[in-house]
């Protein structure tokens, strides 16, 4: 049982992991802050023989300070989000250097189309791979969801990135992978019965190793 | 001061004619008979959902273990007592429905509403008694409808209690068709039965308080009841017709939510949300209201901040209704209303913190008495907190990008739904039963139970947070299919195992309510020494309620008033510097 979040694999997972542990913090010492005191009244005022209690209606600067502070504090919270959330989902924040992708998702499937080798997606060359994403370390890649049947949830947990995927509507979402490996891709909204197992795998290549795994599927695309 | 369109004389319902069985225990227009009703009914319909939930746990914690006793399910369920995916669908998707509007919905707002609204107030009934007993004999049918779905061919709708389309809309994504429609249809019915109800306690609660109960010397538990009523005014409207624009998509081939045709997959999670989170409030404002009555009651204080609290359930309900947005965070929606979402979201916290720093205020310098409702009312104060912080991380855009659809969110619903709401109904039971059925309930089961479901409750639902930061998503048939989810197996099944625990604890309360029922101990009129209106009148209240229009002199949580010997003042007792509205209006007539 743990607090902690994780391993993260992606440039704005700092970014959100940094705002978790400051909302556990400051939610922390409100959580110790009222349960003790809670159990500090409970023990302190039980019903002794011979006592009344003390006939108090409030206090108006009572009132004001546990108004004002928690105020204060959401706003500033609130304010602290707006910037990361705008870098992360803002409708301009994917990078213009993004390699683009389109992911085709259905029930229970995530087809990720590549750009061929004219660099252009849409084209006769792309090509597509089921269930794996393929991308290089350390360059934003961004994906275009189009979702064919229901609405699905594109989750990478170590990327700290989720996004629905709704049927007619032009979704895309970005994210740049910071650790060579292999990461799980999970479907976050229900789907149907085979919504459990709709996984996949995103492969995070080194430069040179993603330059040789394109030009392999590319050469086997061509041989087809 | 409380002036009357409805008659305040109770005469005209006490009229000495008896009434047939029928008439006075099934279909009675009594509030208190009609408010048992709710509460029989709901206790039937938590039995139902805790079962579920039960399933779904087995299944989570095992999943490859076949679920004891599941040889009894039909093979369309659980071939071998395996559940099957489709049928866990169902499960995860029945248990919120029957748990939030046929469980808890009904005990806060059927039963307490109803029976506590008259007796509060001072009047002999509801403004609207027939509809009152309308209101019951609606919601039993979609009731039976809602279970009756399981077993129509194809199984339960499955696409989740909140029946996102185009999932929920089109048969052929889930292969469940007359199910889906029976649950549009239930939820179509049972939105009348709120409606009626609702207006119900508005016109009683403006039109008949007693001379002198003016809206300030309101108990807060009427308070929220009154102010829950308007927000089910707002919001079941908006469900009941998206439930029909989603039932003619279904059967008639209209394309409200059809993207191929028009239509907008979007627009239902609009609609639900603006429905669905009022929703939340309808389902813990009730619950502030009468926990607020119980602490002051338990601490022998007046409640610290009366007005303040009156003015976070107004602030409550009113952010609560302009909220919706922050479900769909991740969506697709414009991410700048998002960031709008986000702020109003996170200013709930605000009148929450008033709330919780004023109970623990009623508390401070108290005198407390710990009889079984207290325990309850601090339990709901102690876990309504952690529900509260939880949703602080989720209010936060890019937190909410990583916790969306985790098990952090159940966690979060289930501290605000079970350790908030269910705790208060506890209290509430526990306090006003004596009441409802003139007998005390035993207090040695009451504190057995309030602990165990205490323990037993942290035990399942705490590590929940835990799965939720491990990045465990929610409604997932099966957890061993991830690899990033297998560390996550032995939580699993501690969650499953205390869940189980949690179940068997509760066999203590139920005992306790039936037995009580046939021989608990008399109750006195008043056995909490309380200041409130219902506490004057005989233990169960005759039909009419008051042998005489009440007359209020005083606000509801006089206790420990330095102006009498006691701790308590009922607000209906004169003392000699009180002003007698009675009589100044007799001499202005």
């Amino acid at each position: 049982m743990s607090w902690i979040l994780p391993p993260s694999a992606s440039t704005f997972a700092g970014d959100i992991d940094f705002l978790y542990y400051l909302i556990l913090v400051i939610t922390g010492i409100a959580f110790v802050v009222v349960e003790a005191g809670i159990l500090l009244f409970v023990i302190k005022y039980r019903a002794r023989p011979g006592r009344k209690a003390e006939y108090i209606e409030g206090s108006t600067k009572a009132e004001i300070i546990w108004t004002a502070v928690p105020a204060v504090t959401v706003v500033i919270i609130g304010l602290m989000s707006a910037g990361v959330w705008n870098n992360v989902k803002g409708r301009n924040s994917t990078p213009r250097n993004a390699i683009p992708h389109q992911v085709n998702v259905r029930q229970f499937e995530w087809d990720f189309v590549y750009r061929g080798a004219d660099g252009q997606l849409g084209t006769a060359d792309d090509f597509t791979v089921r269930n794996q994403l393929h991308i290089p370390v350390n360059q934003p890649v961004a994906l275009q969801l189009n979702a064919e049947d229901v609405i699905h949830s594109f989750f990478v947990p170590a990327f700290r990135v989720k996004q629905d995927a709704v049927p007619g509507m032009a979704i895309s979402t970005w994210f740049e992978a910071t650790e060579v490996g292999e990461y799980e891709i999970a479907c976050a909204e229900l789907c149907g019965l085979g919504h459990y197992r709709m996984r996949a795998m995103v492969t995070v290549h080194s430069a040179a190793d993603y330059q040789q795994w394109l030009a392999d599927r590319t050469a086997a695309a061509d041989e087809e | 001061m409380a002036t009357s369109a409805v008659s305040l004389e109770p005469a005209a319902h006490t009229e000495a004619h008896e009434l047939s069985f029928l008439r006075k225990y099934i279909f009675s227009t009594d509030h208190k008979i009609i408010g048992v009703q709710f509460m029989l009914m709901s206790w039937v319909f938590l039995v139902f959902g805790g079962l579920m939930a039960m399933m779904i746990r087995w299944q989570l914690g095992f999943p490859d273990r076949a679920l004891p006793g599941g040889q009894l399910l039909p093979e369309t369920m659980a071939p071998g007592g395996i559940l099957l995916p489709e049928f866990y669908n169902s499960l995860v998707t029945m248990h919120g429905t029957i748990m939030v509007f046929f469980a808890i919905m009904p005990l806060l707002v059927g039963v307490f509403g109803n029976f506590l609204i008259p007796l509060k107030i001072g009047a002999p009934d509801m403004a609207f008694p027939r509809l009152n007993m309308a209101s019951f004999w609606i919601a039993v049918p979609a009731g039976i409808l809602m279970m009756a779905g399981f077993f129509v061919e194809g199984g339960h709708a499955s696409a989740g209690w909140t029946q996102y389309a185009p999932l929920s809309s089109d048969p052929q994504w889930t292969g469940v068709s007359t199910g889906q429609q029976i649950w549009l249809l239930s939820i179509a019915i049972l939105g009348l039965a709120s409606i009626l109800g609702a207006t119900n306690y508005i016109t009683t609660v403006v039109n008949m308080r007693a001379p002198g109960m003016t809206w300030f010397r309101m108990p807060l538990s009427i308070w929220a009841l009154f102010i829950t009523a308007i927000l089910v005014l707002l919001a079941i409207p908006i469900l009941s017709g998206a439930a029909i624009m989603l039932f003619f998509d279904q059967t008639i081939g209209t394309h409200f939510f059809d993207w191929t045709d028009g239509g907008q997959p979007i627009l239902w999670q609009h609609l639900f949300w603006y429905f669905g989170h009022p929703e939340v409030y309808i389902l813990i404002l009730p619950a502030m209201g009468v926990v607020s009555d119980i602490i002051a009651n338990g601490s022998r204080k007046p409640v610290f901040g009366y007005h303040s609290m009156v003015f976070a359930i107004i602030a409550i309900a009113f952010l609560g209704w302009i909220v919706w947005g922050h479900h769909m965070f991740q969506s697709g929606m414009n991410p700048t209303l998002g960031m709008t979402f986000m702020i109003s979201t996170l200013l709930i916290a605000v009148p929450s913190a008033i709330k919780t720093f004023n109970w623990m205020g009623t508390m401070w310098r108290g005198n407390i008495r710990f009889h079984v409702p207290m325990l309850h009312a601090v339990g709901f104060v102690a876990m309504f907190v952690i529900g509260g912080l939880s949703g602080v991380f989720m209010a936060t855009t890019p937190v909410d990008i990583y916790i969306h659809d985790t098990y952090f969110i159940v966690a979060h619903i289930h501290y605000v739904l079970f350790g908030g709401s269910l705790f208060a109904i506890f209290a509430a039971v526990t306090y006003w039963y004596p009441k409802m059925f003139g007998r005390m309930m035993n207090p040695a089961l009451g504190k057995i139970h309030f602990w165990l479901t205490f323990i037993f409750y942290n035990l399942t639902f705490f590590p929940m947070h835990n799965l939720g930061v491990y990045g465990h998503m929610r409604r997932i048939y099966d957890p061993s299919q991830y690899e990033f989810l297998a560390p996550l197996a032995p939580l699993n099944k501690f969650i499953t195992i205390n869940a189980l625990l949690l179940l068997v604890v509760q066999l203590p309360f139920v005992w306790n309510f039936i037995m009580s029922w046939f021989k608990g101990e008399q109750a006195t009129d008043n056995p909490w020494e309380a200041n409130g209106l219902e506490w004057t009148v005989p233990s169960p209240p005759p039909h009419g309620n008051f042998a005489e229009v009440p007359t209020v002199y005083r606000g509801p949580y006089e206790y420990s008033s330095p102006l009498v010997e006691e701790d308590y003042l009922l607000q209906t007792r004169k003392l000699s510097s009180d002003f007698d509205p009675a009589a100044a209006g007799a001499q202005e007539g």
